[in-house]
């Protein structure tokens, strides 16, 4: 098993014609994803990869049964295109660009609350989601770890990447990167839940960084409703205030979003939080082994 | 980014929120002119990013353009709170009958936009939110349907302005909300937002934080930006768009990805413990790419911060492999040429056999290749220690 993207998963492309979108494309076919087709209006009837290109959203969806987007298109035409596909009721869309502004994702998010909150979306500002062996949308490399029981659910690109790596011995149901901006879809706790929920999950890393309270918030949620052992890690316990660290989010701001408020919240819930990606890589490699 | 008040002043007045009438000196004899063109009693307002300035005598009531001329002496070249006062604000009294606050502003945790509203005004918001919560209005607003004459009188009543106050707040919220939207901001605050004597609703001092992913729609904005505040080496990157920020350690930081990075910095600190306190000299993420020349530009800003003794280059291979990371790091040190500063290598991730072997292979003086990020933060801080 595995959460929200598994072999069933038929994947859309949006901005499948630009240099990223057709890189990714090629990227997530080797990886053994399911592409269906991409979208650009200008270039209808054309392919890319071997993936049939079409208009739009609705059509694409409509030719080819399309149930994951993954949105590649610049930042000035982010807004537009999630908004697209939220209004073809596709249940998940997974949007990579990186720079979007915070009035354009506050926007979609409204809106999708809005068409009564239907369609997931991961991101934007994130490297998507993987279930190894099964599928791959967006940018995360596929062939850093095999499958397994593994959940993870983080804020940083880089940084799941090196925790899949030194745990790719047990290996990992589904990885989702959330990203680093102000507001993103779909949260830490979302995850959380779902990994809960899966009965091909036996543990969870979770993986944050200053800025925002979302892992606080995370905290009591992991206290109240989450069972399966959770292994926590915080980025940017050295960063000074008021300095925005690579991600638009993760900024200190006088005593809110520092990295050891998270760390407290979360090993008050009874969650181990690493010193160094290391040290939480064996905290969960010792969970695994515990099972 | 944050604006200082006379920039936040001219996005109000350009999008018809009142203001005072008043312009920006730098110099006591630029002060004295706008005086004499406004005429009348004048308030000079140290222009700072920081709040508290009127408690530190940044806020001087002249009666004319003699006095003015001496009040903005006083207070331009003062420090308030470490930030040096380089312009003043020039700008007609007002007669205040009341002091009330407001702001639009992102409410991250909620993922929507929030309005503040308080008959508290003058005062530390966040004060006002401890000691009498009851006091500040918090109204969500749906950011699809936005801030009309409805909504906006509304926050002015749930906020308990007076009767006086209603119509004239209710306008000036409308437009207010008009600068949130169409400058992208994630916060504007009036503060104090006043009622004078003659009935008037005003915007009497203005805060102002801009969301930079939207520059690419504002190019007005780029004349905001305070270039004296910017770092040197933070100015260099930003023209070759490197992510860089100076920090004040020994340890240069290369990296890719912020998250890793950030990680990267909290290593090195906890290793530099050992070694009489190393710290990073920055954070440099270079993205997932990595190649040959960004690797290059990255380590040629690091290398000309005098304060750097060693550098820890910390990649994870993903897109990119470790082999295109290390011919990337080999022709790098090529092209900045006469590096005498030791570079501790970690990589890590696809091909990383293979990158570390190119790095060994070249065989160069100044590369310490390392397995694992714990043990090449140890030796970085070891190295800058060493060196100082």
């Amino acid at each position: 098993m595995a959460i929200w993207l598994d072999e069933t998963s038929k994947i859309l492309v949006q901005g499948i014609t630009g240099s990223e979108g057709r890189k990714h494309t090629a990227r997530m076919l080797r990886a053994g994803s399911v592409i269906v087709g991409g979208t650009n209006p200008k270039k209808a009837g054309t392919e890319v990869e071997g993936v049939p290109v079409f208009a739009t959203v609705a059509e694409t969806i409509e030719k080819t049964g399309a149930n994951v987007s993954v949105v590649y298109v610049p930042p000035a035409g982010t807004k537009a295109a999630v908004i697209e596909a939220i209004d073809t009721g596709i249940p998940l869309v997974v949007v990579i660009t990186e720079g979007v502004p915070v009035h354009d994702t506050t926007d979609f998010w409204a809106y999708a609350q809005s068409k009564g909150n239907t369609t997931r979306i991961i991101g934007p500002n994130c490297p998507g989601i993987i279930s190894p062996g099964k599928s791959n949308a967006g940018i995360i490399p596929a062939d850093i770890t095999p499958p397994g029981r593994i959940g993870l659910v983080s804020k940083s690109g880089t940084l799941t990447y090196q925790m899949m790596y030194e745990l790719r011995d047990f290996g990992f149901s589904t990885a989702v990167g959330i990203g680093g901006d102000p507001v993103i879809g779909t949260t830490h706790i979302d995850a959380l839940d779902a990994f809960q929920a899966d009965d091909g999950t036996d543990a969870i890393v979770m993986i944050g960084e200053i800025g925002g309270d979302a892992e606080e918030r995370a905290a009591a949620y992991i206290e109240a409703h989450i069972t399966k052992p959770v292994v926590g890690y915080v980025a940017g316990f050295t960063a000074p205030e008021g300095k925005t660290m690579g991600h638009a989010g993760a900024i200190v701001s006088g005593s809110s979003g520092t990295a050891q408020a998270k760390k407290e919240a979360l090993e008050k819930a009874g969650v181990r939080v690493g010193k160094t990606p290391s040290e939480t890589a064996r905290l969960m490699a010792d969970v695994m082994r515990s099972f | 980014m944050d604006l200082f008040e006379y920039q936040a002043k001219k996005l109000f007045a350009d999008h018809g929120v009142p203001v005072p009438s008043g312009k920006v000196a730098t110099t006591p004899d630029e002060a004295r002119a706008i005086a004499t063109d406004l005429g009348g009693r004048v308030v000079v307002k140290a222009q700072v990013k920081t709040g508290g300035r009127g408690k530190a005598g940044g806020v001087k009531v002249a009666d004319g353009p003699a006095d003015a001329t001496t009040k903005a002496a006083a207070i331009l070249g003062m420090d308030i709170k470490g930030h040096t006062v380089h312009s003043v604000l020039v700008e007609q009294a007002s007669d205040i009958a009341e002091e009330y606050y407001a702001s639009f502003l992102l409410d991250r945790a909620n993922r929507t936009f929030l309005a503040m509203c308080s008959r508290e005004g003058g005062m530390e918001i966040e004060e006002v939110a401890a000691t009498k919560p009851e006091a500040l209005a918090r109204i969500p607003i749906d950011p699809l349907t936005g801030v009309d004459a409805t909504v906006a009188r509304q926050i002015a009543v749930a906020a308990k302005l007076p009767q006086a106050a209603l119509d004239g707040a209710t306008e000036l919220l409308v437009k207010l909300w008009d600068v949130f939207v169409r400058s992208d901001a994630t916060l504007v605050e009036v503060n104090p937002l006043i009622l004078t004597a003659d009935g008037r609703v005003l915007a009497l001092d203005g805060k102002v934080s801009l969301d930079e992913n939207a520059s690419f729609r504002h190019p007005d904005h780029t004349g905001f930006v305070d270039v004296a505040a910017v770092d040197p080496l933070e100015q260099r990157a930003k023209e070759k768009n490197l992510n860089y920020v100076k920090l004040s350690g020994q340890v240069g930081i290369i990296g890719n990805g912020a998250g890793l990075v950030m990680s990267t910095l909290d290593v090195v600190t906890y290793a530099g413990e050992e070694f009489g306190g190393q710290r990073p000299a920055n954070f440099l993420d270079i993205g997932g790419g990595a190649s040959a020349q960004v690797m290059a530009d990255g380590l040629s800003i690091i290398l000309s911060d005098p304060e750097v003794k060693s550098v820890f280059v910390n990649i994870f291979g993903g897109i990119t492999a470790c082999d295109a990371v290390a011919n990337g790091i080999v022709q790098a040190l090529e092209i900045v040429g006469d590096v005498t500063t030791p570079l501790v290598v970690r990589l890590d991730g696809n091909n990383a056999d293979e990158g570390r072997r190119i790095l060994t292979e070249a065989n160069l003086d100044v590369v310490r290749p390392v397995d694992t990020m714990d043990g090449a933060a140890k030796l970085a801080a070891q190295l800058a220690a060493a060196a100082a």
